[in-house]
């Protein structure tokens, strides 16, 4: 790519000729105000928040859509510039429900932040507001119109990244809303829960559905024992809510955070996602020995679970039998662990804390559950713990680093990796692997199956067998994927796919990171680093090496795939409308 | 969810029409609006069956079709009554109380300006100036044309039609 040169605010930048302004201001360290725009998701130039002089140009233009030139000159902080901006700031605002006390995003809100930047402390304009019934309906995801800004990011995320596709604007004018077909609930329409509309939402116009309740009435009450469990990918940004840079690891405070809400027990849903891989691997072995349905498609992540149910219900079989790694280990902690504790089942509480929104809906689904006892009776996202960790007064960031507890202490590195995109292909070929072939593998690294290309495809030898892989993550790249291998373009054994762009590091239930911040890095490497970096330091990174895998199977369980397994750890699905 | 008038009664005929229309697009770039013109000309309207007929065929989300029909003015949700109302809600017709007219037919019939009542017998539409501003204030019924009215002519014009 060739270079240019222009003038921001008369200072020379070089960058290169695709640049937009706005990339190129932030190169020469000059700020631009955003709204609608967010880095691979939204870039239509409709807000005007972002409006430059350009000289020669004849009004103000946006600079997230200008694209550079030789020679352009560029102004971003004149008294045109910052008059349009200011009322075009206020102009929203008249239309906002300015309720910032209550609101879940207050500190963390886009709206808010330009609000103080841009000296707004009266609202002029005093018309009509626009009244909205909130949808709270979704077992999810909490839609409140509200306080929506019309940016269009959700409809982008939902329609273009995840090819869900069940909102959009409707209406026009002053009318115009974001909602679904025939302005029904999210809960009627075939949204899959990923809640890649919340992760993109500058304001609290989407927000999870928040249990955060439900966990301290559980807590709060003697007759439970209340166990938590915290999935991978929570680890890596739990810290980001307490002001930790972006990819820091707090594995050991999270655990220490846990202990002082109260849990009677902190687990970690690794030991599930080991336990998973050798249900999982089991299964996949079984498949190609057997001459079972190929490729076998993971089914770790229920937003892809339910778009396939939704899409693709040819393709149900191609999907592993085996629960998420929460859900089996919640159906664990409920038999074996109960068992070992003389507790009755009844009486325990498990909770699962998720870098997902999905999962919310997913813990609620009929069959997840063994003899009357749901396996996880409560899902909080990652943002929910840090608010109950804010509510106890906790000072998280000067927490000793603590483990988790026996049994299920130390769980492998492959189970870590489950949060980032191509983690559980990665932890299932180490198993598969040496499983397969009698023999240890000389490097556990597989770095083709590592990355954040949105298709990853390899030819893996495993003795006498190549397995070919693919892996994708966001449901846009599902859909390419499952429709080559309709179409009869390609043929696979194993795929992961994971419903959210970059795996659950990037979830729909993890910190939200505004979108200036999210310009300059890219957050689902930055988040997967910390996860590869504490397999990396693993004293066991295999599953089938976890000593408590191989104890429960000793005590409890059985053969992989046998009886027992089955009644617990797997599950069926089912085919569901398109509309 | 918005209240659903009158139920769909498509029929195969229709349906066999609107798959050719579909099939005529299939393809070509923005086609979806062309396709809802002449589905709305087919059924007289948009109903839910029809837009997912039309996203199923042409293979785009139904949210955007939805958002295609609610946006522009020509496009109906609801089906056409055998009697048609339009209430001229122009600037003349206005300050001689039309108004009042449109609010008397709502509370008679039991609908808003848009719907259809649920025997399909009479829709209700507020309409732009007609043009016949020295009738003021006017109503039409299908092609029938009634001027000068006061609040109580109402209830006799609907009954006229329901004979």
């Amino acid at each position: 790519m060739e270079n240019v040169t222009l003038k921001i605010n008369g200072q020379e930048i070089t960058v290169p000729a695709d640049y937009t302004v706005l990339q190129a201001a932030r190169e020469a360290g000059i700020d631009i105000p955003t709204l609608c725009y967010l880095k691979d998701v939204s870039q239509t130039g409709s807000c005007r928040m972002c409006v430059v002089e350009i000289k020669g140009a004849r009004n103000l233009q946006a600079a997230c859509v200008y694209p550079v030139s030789e020679g352009l000159e560029v102004f971003t902080n004149t008294p045109k510039v910052r008059r349009s901006r200011k009322v075009t700031l206020e102009l929203l605002l008249s239309n906002h429900e300015r309720k910032c006390l209550t609101c879940v995003r207050s500190g963390n809100c886009e709206l808010q932040t330009l609000s103080e930047e841009l000296g707004i402390t009266d609202i002029p304009y005093d018309g009509e507001r626009q009244q909205h019934e909130v949808d709270t309906l979704s077992p999810s995801i909490i839609r409140d119109n509200n306080k929506c800004v019309l940016c269009r990011r959700c409809v982008s995320a939902c329609k273009n990244i995840q090819t869900v596709a069940v909102i959009d604007a409707t209406e026009r004018g002053f009318k115009t809303t974001i909602a679904s077909p025939f302005n029904k609930s999210l809960a009627e329409v075939p949204c899959v829960n990923c809640g890649q509309c919340i992760a993109v939402c500058p304001v609290g116009a989407l927000r999870e559905k928040d249990a955060t309740d439900d966990v301290w009435e559980a807590l709060g009450n003697p007759e439970k024992t209340v166990i938590v469990q915290t999935a991978p990918a929570v680890r890596a940004a739990l810290g980001e809510e307490f002001g930790m840079p972006i990819g820091t690891p707090v594995t050991g405070k999270m655990a220490a955070a846990l202990r002082r809400l109260g849990f009677d027990k902190t687990f970690d849903t690794d030991t599930g996602a080991d336990l998973t891989i050798i249900e999982e691997g089991n299964e996949l072995l079984d498949r190609i020995q057997n001459g079972g349905k190929l490729p076998m498609i993971t089914s770790c992540s229920p937003g892809w679970i339910k778009f396939c149910e939704h899409n693709f219900p040819d393709f149900l079989d191609n999907l592993s039998s085996c629960k998420s790694p929460h859900q089996m280990f919640g159906a664990i902690i409920k038999s074996y662990w109960a068992e070992k504790n003389g507790l009755d089942p009844k009486n325990i509480v498990t909770v699962s804390v998720m870098p997902c929104v999905a999962k919310k809906f997913e813990c609620g689904r009929d069959e997840m559950e063994v003899a009357g006892n749901r396996d996880v009776d409560i899902v909080i996202s990652t943002r929910e713990l840090a608010r109950m960790i804010k509510q106890a007064g906790i000072k998280f960031a000067e927490l000793p680093d603590e483990k988790f507890d026996n049994p299920f202490e130390e769980a492998s590195g492959a189970g870590v990796i489950f949060g980032a995109t191509g983690g559980v292909m990665e932890a299932a070929l180490r198993t598969v692997a040496e499983k397969l072939t009698g023999k240890e593998l000389s490097s556990i690294d597989f770095h083709q199956v590592r990355g954040t290309d949105g298709i990853k495809t390899a030819e893996i030898p495993v003795g006498d067998l190549t397995v070919k892989v693919a892996i994708a993550h966001g449901l846009g790249n599902a859909r390419k994927l499952l429709e080559s291998i309709r179409n009869g373009e390609a043929e696979y054994h194993f795929i992961e796919i994971m419903a959210c762009p970059g795996g659950c590091v990037t979830g729909g239930g993890q910190p939200i990171v505004p979108a200036r911040v999210q310009m300059g890095i890219d957050l689902k490497k930055e988040r997967a680093k910390a996860l590869y970096t504490e397999d990396a330091n693993a004293a066991i990174r295999k599953s089938h090496q976890n000593p408590d895998i191989i104890k429960l199977y000793d005590e409890f369980l059985g053969e992989p795939g046998g009886h027992k397994a089955h009644e617990l750890l797997h599950t069926h699905y089912q085919a569901r409308s398109k509309f | 969810m918005k209240q659903k008038t009158l139920p769909f009664q498509g029929t195969p005929e229709q349906e066999a029409q609107l798959k050719k229309v579909i099939a005529e697009h299939k393809g070509q770039k923005g086609a979806t609006i062309p396709v809802l013109h002449e589905a709305q000309n087919i059924y007289g309207y948009l109903p839910i069956e029809v837009q997912e007929m039309i996203s199923e065929g042409l293979n785009v989300p139904l949210a955007e079709i939805y958002g295609i029909v609610t946006f522009y003015a020509q496009f109906s949700l609801n089906p056409k009554g055998k009697y048609h109302i339009g209430v001229c809600l122009g600037t003349a017709c206005y300050v001689k109380g039309s108004g009042d007219l449109l609010n008397k037919i709502k509370e008679i019939l039991g609908i808003e300006v848009g719907e259809c009542t649920p025997d399909g017998l009479f829709s209700l539409e507020a309409t732009r100036c007609i043009g016949a501003c020295g009738l003021a204030p006017v109503l039409t019924v299908n092609e029938d044309v009634y001027g000068r009215l006061v609040v109580d002519d109402i209830p006799g014009i609907i009954e006229k039609y329901r004979q």
